[in-house]
């Protein structure tokens, strides 16, 4: 064991900060939701959400950098490696918790919640409150069409659906290729693989744009549209955000792969991104699945 | 003893002490230092939370409304359930895993220090946001440390959206010192010390760690929820627009019944360790105690239900909740035997840690069979949301977590501090602490059984005297927290000098280095003392 040599960092001033923008963040959130919803201008809220935002980029950026730089100056065992290792993981499996919640209230909704809503079982008591209201997915009546407006049409999955789930997955495998390249530190190949990822990543994001855009102005698909548009939006709306922040990370691996980081034997940050990347992925095979198909 | 010295003595890099100032505590990464921390931000929530209760009982004291408005004493019974679960029970077990686990297992420091530092420093930003709402228009949140729809989003008042981004932050604060526990133990374990050989205390951590992993995400997925139902007009829990309110309570409930295990499996590890010492014997049952503490773990996923048996379950749900939940109680069972097995022929001395452990042992029991009653389906048709309720989880909160907490600094005090505690005022603190909850808690059984509900600022004639007792209760047990307090300070400042090994019947690591610990304690790792099983 070469534990010995276990880096314990000195001081740092990075996690308080950290704790003051997300303060911000949160706060400056949290007063502009209000002032909103009571139609009020939300100044200050937004000054201190972007204000947080923008803490929070920079001290991402400098607490990154010390990781990275004593990393590089070689400060790190393979001990230290595995802890990376674990809390990566564990933290993806919080991620998959995360889009857990959301998958869980659909397959509610879908199975349990609507059915009975429609009448089923023998509990009927909705029933005395919509008696015309029958159970149907995707959700194009919902029982008060005044306050919810059910969509008049869904997306189609054989379209864009289809055509992202195509481009994410190939994502995954020119990551890999990526990754085999960096392993066999042809590091040209790794900069190419890498960019068709990005672009590939980037691509996806623009027709999830263009979907929403057409769910809004064309379908009638909206956030404001019943528990179809509900489930809809969050799910796919936090995937995307999770694509953003991935593509994000892939750009930053670019950059240091650029300036010449990584070698063949040790590149976890690499590795990190690409697992998260992975987990993006699979996500979308349930989405594509059980919330455009079924 | 010496070779660790010596250890510690070749590694000057990591030799110096704590840095000066108020800088030491913002900028550390120190697991001591973070540790401390969060015992003391959770002693400071424990007194707030315990003010609210004590407002709450003085309101109760007397049927009739008397002190405070009924809309302020629902702003109360919420504020109080929020700060004592996740302000003060909470994160008191992720500074006792702080300061506890890199010393039992022989790890330089936590694996992610600054993260942990990170993780502490969330939680009183976050705690200033939810206690801030207090002074909003409207008042706090007022529906309930449960927070139903559509109670949290329809009616609720404007502040519920700091409530929100306040259990993000605090979801955020727990993942993170989650990870870096789990990280802690299995990974920088000294070398020898397989899975099995791990003191309890961490693998109650360590499964503990994984709940907090598993299930904090989905409560913040249903405050996200909450967020988008009350900010972008989407109707998760709404039936009008398809959704179902009944939704909330079921991604509420798959995160809470695992919370509860969240708040009381690192007191099983503690009990664990404290039962042994003062009874000089090892710990009966090991393995089973293992592997009781994951059976518990599995379990808590598929008993949310039990806390909505009268919301209109299907009767097969009814009734798969029912016994699933019964099944909780082998893998308890198991692990009360095995503490009276391990007090069985033992050499038993009563000092307050061992005082505070026998009462968990008990008292916990108690709270535990009113669980089990509670999870009759159709008697608890009758018991539903009334005090029969609230006596059962104060009894597994309050003798049950909160007095392992504290037997758990009673025990580790004499390491933390090199100080031994004054035993006559630890007693003091015990049978006031004992007796006062007891008398609070225990009439709350009775007026459960007779149909007095939760939640109220005023009741029936019939509820007057035993309210009254329970109210008596509350201040004896409340006002006897002065002397706990009182006990750490005077720990910290003095008294006897503490052995390294503090306690005579302790075995261990954290044992084995001095009293106190050194600021760093294993730069390298150290040789693992053969202790007899």
């Amino acid at each position: 064991m070469s534990s010995s040599t276990y880096y314990v960092p000195e001081q740092s001033r990075w996690p308080i900060l950290a704790s003051i923008a997300l303060f911000l963040l949160a706060y400056g959130a949290g007063t502009l939701l209000n002032a909103m919803n009571a139609d009020r201008g939300g100044g200050l809220g937004l000054v201190l959400l972007l204000a947080g935002a923008l803490m929070m980029g920079l001290i991402l950026v400098g607490w990154f950098g010390n990781v990275i730089h004593e990393s590089r100056d070689g400060l790190y065992s393979p001990q230290m490696d595995r802890s990376f290792r674990w809390g990566m993981s564990w933290f993806i499996f919080s991620e998959v918790m995360f889009f857990a919640a959301f998958f869980g209230a659909l397959f509610y909704v879908r199975t349990l919640a609507l059915p009975w809503l429609g009448g089923e079982g023998d509990k009927g008591v909705s029933q005395m409150l919509w008696p015309e209201f029958t159970a149907q997915w995707p959700l194009f009546n919902p029982p008060d069409a005044e306050q919810f407006p059910g969509p008049r049409e869904v997306i189609s999955p054989w379209h864009i659906p289809l055509l992202n789930t195509c481009l994410l997955v190939t994502s995954s495998f020119t990551l890999t290729l990526a990754h085999k390249a960096l392993l066999k530190n042809e590091r040209m190949q790794v900069r190419r693989w890498l960019f068709l990822t990005i672009v590939l990543g980037l691509v996806f994001l623009g027709f999830q744009a263009y979907e929403y855009v057409e769910a809004y102005h064309e379908l009638g698909l909206t956030l404001q549209s019943g528990i179809y548009g509900a489930t809809f939006f969050i799910l796919t709306g936090f995937h995307g955000l999770h694509v953003t922040l991935g593509t994000l990370m892939l750009i930053i691996i670019l950059g240091r792969i650029v300036v010449g980081h990584f070698s063949p034997r040790q590149h976890f940050g690499f590795e990190a991104v690409a697992w998260y990347w992975h987990f993006v992925d699979v996500v979308w095979i349930g989405l594509f699945l059980f919330v455009y198909v079924l | 003893m010496s070779t660790l010295e010596t250890t510690l003595e070749s590694h000057e890099h990591a030799h110096h002490g704590p840095a000066k100032g108020i800088g030491r505590w913002l900028f550390t990464t120190n697991h001591k230092d973070i540790g401390s921390m969060y015992l003391w931000f959770s002693l400071l929530m424990f007194f707030i939370g315990g003010c609210m209760a004590l407002l709450i009982r003085a309101e109760l004291f007397q049927p009739g409304l008397q002190l405070v408005e009924p809309g302020f004493f629902n702003q109360m019974t919420t504020m109080h359930g929020l700060i004592m679960v996740f302000g003060a029970v909470m994160p008191a077990f992720v500074g006792l895993a702080n300061w506890m686990v890199p010393m039992m297992i022989g790890a330089p420091d936590m694996a992610l220090p600054r993260m942990n530092n990170w993780s502490f420093w969330i939680l009183p930003f976050a705690f200033a946001m939810l206690v801030s709402t207090l002074f909003m228009d409207g008042g706090a949140p007022n529906f309930g440390w449960t927070f139903y729809a559509p109670l949290s989003t329809t009616y609720a008042p404007p502040s519920v959206t700091y409530f929100i981004f306040a259990v993000h932050m605090m979801g955020i604060s727990s993942i993170m010192g989650a990870i870096n526990i789990i990280a802690t133990i299995l990974n920088m374990r000294t070398p020898g010390m397989t899975m099995m050989k791990l003191p309890l205390f961490c693998w109650t951590w360590l499964i503990t760690a994984f709940l907090l992993i598993a299930v904090m995400p989905v409560l913040a997925g249903v405050v996200t929820m909450m967020l988008m139902d009350i900010h972008f007009g989407t109707s998760f829990f709404n039936a009008a627009g398809g959704g179902d309110p009944v939704l909330f309570q079921h991604v509420f409930w798959f995160f809470g019944h695992p919370e509860v295990y969240i708040m009381i499996l690192p007191a099983f590890g503690i009990i664990s360790h404290i039962i042994p010492t003062f009874a000089r014997k090892p710990l009966f049952g090991y393995a089973s105690m293992v592997y009781a503490t994951a059976s518990i773990a599995i379990l808590s996923f598929l008993v949310w239900a039990h806390h909505m048996f009268t919301v209109g379950l299907p009767l097969v749900g009814e009734l798969f909740f029912m016994f699933a939940t019964m099944l909780i109680a082998v893998p308890t069972g198991v692990k009360v035997f095995n503490w009276v097995a391990t007090m069985f022929r033992g050499s038993m001395t009563f000092e307050t840690p061992m005082l505070f452990a026998l009462a968990f042992v008990v008292l916990f029991t108690i709270g535990g069979f009113s669980g089990l009653m509670l999870a009759i389906a159709p008697v608890d048709f009758q018991y539903h949301d009334t005090y029969f309720v609230v006596a059962h989880f104060h009894y597994v909160l309050v003798p049950g977590a909160v007095f392992a907490i504290m037997a758990g600094v009673y025990y580790w005090l004499p390491k933390w501090t090199g100080h031994m505690l004054n035993e006559t005022m630890g007693k003091l603190h015990f049978w006031i602490s004992f007796i006062g909850v007891n008398i609070t808690f225990f009439p709350m059984h009775f007026i459960g059984l007779a149909g007095m509900p939760r939640r109220i600022p005023d009741y029936a004639l019939q509820f007057a005297d035993f309210n009254m007792v329970a109210s008596i209760g509350a201040f004896i047990f409340g006002l006897s927290q002065l002397i706990f307090l009182w006990n750490v300070i005077a720990c910290v400042r003095g008294g006897r000098r503490a052995e390294a090994r503090a306690w005579e019947g302790a075995e261990g690591l954290e044992w084995e280095v001095a009293s106190p610990a050194p600021y760093h304690t294993f730069a390298t790792p150290p040789k693992l003392p053969e202790t007899p099983r």
